[in-house]
């Protein structure tokens, strides 16, 4: 996964990110419920791989564990807002959810982050499936209970919220990114040994950047429930939520900020769109295929594929490829 | 009191000792030479010294204090920074952001952003490498590479730096220049220990030479006695 | 009353599956480098096209054995000629290999999981064959049981064999080692790398076969033999095969003794070896 590191100077993205969130705010107002159903998915799917790919872009260390961090979140809610009443207010759950998220992801950044890549994104992948079992295993022999019922919230609502996690997820990509803190987890990407050796504690940045980014995955998990319904283990910890941002990240290209936004919103789009039409079945087929053409041929997302071509078309023809493939 | 020591030190991977029971110093202001062929375990000993590995037995002290145990970035911040053989540059970071993470990171300080930047810039001009601030660091010459590796250690503000064969694989202008370099790092006060196979520039910049071989030293003087030492001349002319 | 030998033998039957599975995936991930997370989908393929064979066409499964596994191979083997081999050349080094060879095996997972339950739909699919008792000495064990750990021991022998004795399995380990020099000493790379990752593909497929026999079956069993084959990888050590052989059962006999205390648990306690291995000896029993 190559990184293009020109840091654009353009203060104007977190300004126009508020600019657009407004104008989101707005948007029930002159909207359906249908789509501010859609609108909520779609703003889910973005924060996600905008999560996602905070910490695992630039430090070439791939999370699976999108659908634990996730699953957590909607188990807080199911425990803490069942169908017989909330026994805490919507806002605290939220906030509690993407504590409990923090929590596991230090847990498995301290435990895992310290040994090479490749075992952090097996021992990531396997985790989900780990935690679905254990829970199945814990509600059926400790509480004696199978699945919950959780309380019922209004659409608009959700909406809203969603909109703020994703605002406050994005703003602290686009921040981090920007800050020493962004920098030193990309020379981790780099050339983690060197990046030590230049004073960066590397462990620390690794598994701090990791637990801020379940926090969002947690809260989204979180306000995602209510629209579940019913949960149980194996709905709340679906391990193609941790596929999906993956997916959306390298086909929007994690060379730039925007390019995991654009990637998800064009993919969270298709994928309502798919849902919805006689192609639902086809889903995972269509979507592997896409994943696999990328990855094959544009390894630098559709960002990058981009910028190539504008290259091109500027110099007339004689693309100078500079640090991307 | 040098300002780095070692006693004992060996390291062992698996049944092999790469380095076998080696004790050394550097006193503040020296520039000291590591030599010996290849395999000697030269850069095992920096790897040893910058924490990179864990020694298998012996202790290593800077400024008294012992830092064997501690972790890489503890080490750099207490002062001791070190270039790497295999150039380990960040290749799709701009050449200003390379060094730029040595400012930010590298010292106790917590510098404003600004002047880091201005810090970084500074380097940049003492290594002569101005001119590429923006250019990816991946896309540089191997001699502009390794200036930048120096360039990124001394953003670290280091008392003693650790060279790595910086002048492996350069052409001979670029051999002078660096040299070149060494020296005005020695002149702004830093202690150097080097790594090198070029003959010539270790004779001409070192007080001091150290010999390696099978993870031994096997001699230590200056340049003239080790140039007239038996014992090394057999080393290197019975490869 | 269950017995330790009940236990152990059990735990024998469930690691032969565990062994052969773990070989298929350090095959790709040790030599092909490629870690390929929809190596259980292999296994599903392997397992449900057999239960559309053996209830349409009523092919004995032992049969069918003979037609997965070739199948399968020449899937992974064309797989790997294709996609694998292009992303290892277009790759400007071998950790961005390593990258992105996962996330295309990610694509893959998709890809097959979504053809598979086009196919299969989402429900449950068995069948029972060789599902009489079988005595052996004082324990007693399902036969298909004992096929199965039959099959799946003899698969990974005469791979062992073939790795060990012939030129190709020569070549293959010399590949495993150093994939230049041994291009440079006449190997074609990227023939060998593809037997190898069809190879896996092959283990793959054939431990569903085997695993039909005793098993329920769904699109998305793959999954959970994903992760398994992966925490005996890591156990037996990346890059040993052997190592790999040798953990599976170590990991069906650990499995085995939860589940004799609680079946619900085997996973957790797969989990939590492989975070002790991680912790305490990354490099597993035989890794290097």
């Amino acid at each position: 996964m190559d990184i293009t590191t020109f840091k654009s100077r353009r203060f104007w993205v977190p300004g126009l990110l508020l600019l657009a969130s407004a104008a989101l705010a707005t948007l029930p107002l002159w909207v359906g419920s249908y789509w501010v159903v859609r609108l909520t998915a779609i703003l889910m799917y973005i924060l996600l791989t905008v999560s996602w790919a905070l910490f695992s872009g630039p430090s070439g260390y791939m999370s699976l564990a999108t659908a634990a961090f996730y699953g957590v979140g909607i188990y807080t809610s199911a425990i803490l807002l069942p169908s017989t009443g909330a026994l805490l207010p919507l806002p605290l759950v939220i906030v509690i959810a993407g504590l409990a998220s923090f929590s596991l992801g230090l847990l498995v950044g301290a435990l895992t982050l310290r040994l090479r890549g490749i075992y952090f994104a097996v021992f990531t992948f396997g985790l989900v499936l780990l935690i679905q079992r254990f829970l199945v295993w814990w509600e059926m022999t400790v509480t004696h209970t199978r699945g919950r019922i959780i309380i019922v919230v209004d659409d608009t609502i959700i909406y809203y919220v969603m909109l703020g996690i994703f605002v406050v997820a994005l703003l602290t990509a686009y921040f981090i990114r920007r800050s020493r803190s962004g920098l030193a987890l990309q020379s981790i990407g780099e050339n983690e040994e060197a990046a030590a050796h230049m004073g960066v504690n590397v462990t620390l940045v690794k598994v701090i950047t990791f637990a801020i980014t379940a926090v969002f995955m947690g809260a989204a998990g979180a306000i995602m429930a209510p629209k579940l319904i019913y949960i149980d283990p194996y709905i709340a910890f679906n391990p193609l939520i941790s596929f999906i941002p993956v997916l959306m990240a390298i086909f929007g290209g994690l060379g730039q900020f925007y390019g995991p936004i654009i990637g998800a919103a064009i993919f969270a789009y298709l994928q309502e769109e798919l849902q919805a039409s006689r192609f639902a079945d086809y889903y995972m087929l269509i979507f592997g295929g896409i994943l696999v053409v990328a990855i094959a041929f544009m390894p630098n997302g559709l960002v990058g594929l981009i910028q190539r071509l504008v290259q091109k078309w500027r110099k007339g023809g004689s693309a100078e490829q500079h640090a991307n493939t | 009191m040098p300002i780095l020591e070692g006693e004992g030190v060996t390291k062992y991977f698996g049944g092999l000792a790469a380095v076998l029971n080696v004790d050394f110093h550097v006193n503040q202001g020296e520039i000291v030479g590591l030599i010996g062929p290849n395999g000697s375990g030269k850069t095992t000993l920096f790897n040893l010294i910058s924490a990179a590995l864990a020694t298998t037995e012996g202790v290593i002290r800077y400024k008294g204090k012992k830092i064997t145990g501690l972790r890489p970035h503890q080490i750099c911040r207490l002062g001791l920074a070190r270039t790497f053989q295999s150039v380990k540059v960040f290749a799709n970071m701009p050449v200003l952001q390379n060094v730029l993470l040595g400012s930010l990171f590298g010292t106790p300080i917590n510098m404003s952003s600004a002047n880091a930047a201005k810090e970084a810039e500074e380097l940049l001009e003492f290594v002569g490498l101005s001119a590429v601030r923006a250019t990816p660091a991946g896309d540089l010459t191997l001699a502009n590479q390794k200036r930048l590796e120096v360039a990124r250690a001394l953003a670290t503000k280091p008392e003693l730096l650790l060279l790595d064969e910086l002048m492996a694989g350069l052409n001979p202008a670029e051999v002078a220049q660096a040299m070149e370099l060494v020296s005005r790092i020695r002149d702004k006060g830093i202690t150097i220990f080097m790594i090198e196979h070029v003959m010539k520039a270790i004779m001409n910049v070192c007080d001091r030479i150290m010999v390696l071989h099978h993870g031994e030293k096997i001699a230590e003087g200056t340049p003239q006695e080790i140039a007239s030492s038996r014992t090394v001349i057999e080393v290197y002319l019975g490869e | 009353m269950e017995t330790i030998l009940d236990v152990v033998v059990a735990g024998l039957l469930l690691g032969g599956i565990f062994a052969l599975i773990a070989v298929g995936l350090s095959l790709q991930y040790g030599v092909a480098r490629v870690l390929n997370i929809a190596h259980g989908e292999f296994i599903m393929l392997g397992a449900l096209v057999t239960w559309t064979l053996y209830t349409t066409l009523d092919i004995n499964p032992l049969i069918c054995l003979v037609i997965v596994g070739p199948a399968t191979f020449i899937i992974g083997f064309l797989l790997h000629r294709t996609l694998f081999t292009w992303l290892r050349i277009s790759a400007p080094s071998p950790a961005v290999f390593e990258g992105n060879s996962i996330l295309a095996a990610f694509g893959l997972l998709f890809l097959i999981q979504g053809i598979a339950f086009k196919i299969w739909t989402a429900d449950v699919h068995g069948y029972t064959y060789l599902a009489f008792p079988v005595n052996v000495g004082t324990v007693t064990f399902p036969a298909n049981r004992l096929v199965t750990l039959g099959f799946a021991v003899g698969i990974s022998l005469v791979f062992y064999l073939f790795l060990a004795r012939t030129r190709l399995g020569k070549a293959i380990r010399a590949a495993a080692q150093d994939p230049e020099t041994a291009g440079l000493m006449g190997v074609n790379i990227n023939r060998v790398l593809a037997l190898c990752f069809g190879f896996g593909a092959l283990m793959a497929g054939s431990a569903g076969v085997l695993l039909s026999m005793c098993y329920s079956l769904w699109t998305t069993m793959g999954l959970q033999y994903t992760v398994i084959a992966i925490i005996v990888v890591v156990l037996g050590g990346l890059g040993s095969i052997v190592g790999s052989f040798i953990g599976g059962f170590i990991l069906g006999i650990i499995g085995s003794i939860v589940s004799y205390f609680d079946p619900g648990l085997s996973m957790a306690a797969y989990y939590l070896i492989f975070i002790v291995l991680l912790l305490v000896r990354p490099t597993g029993i035989l890794g290097k």
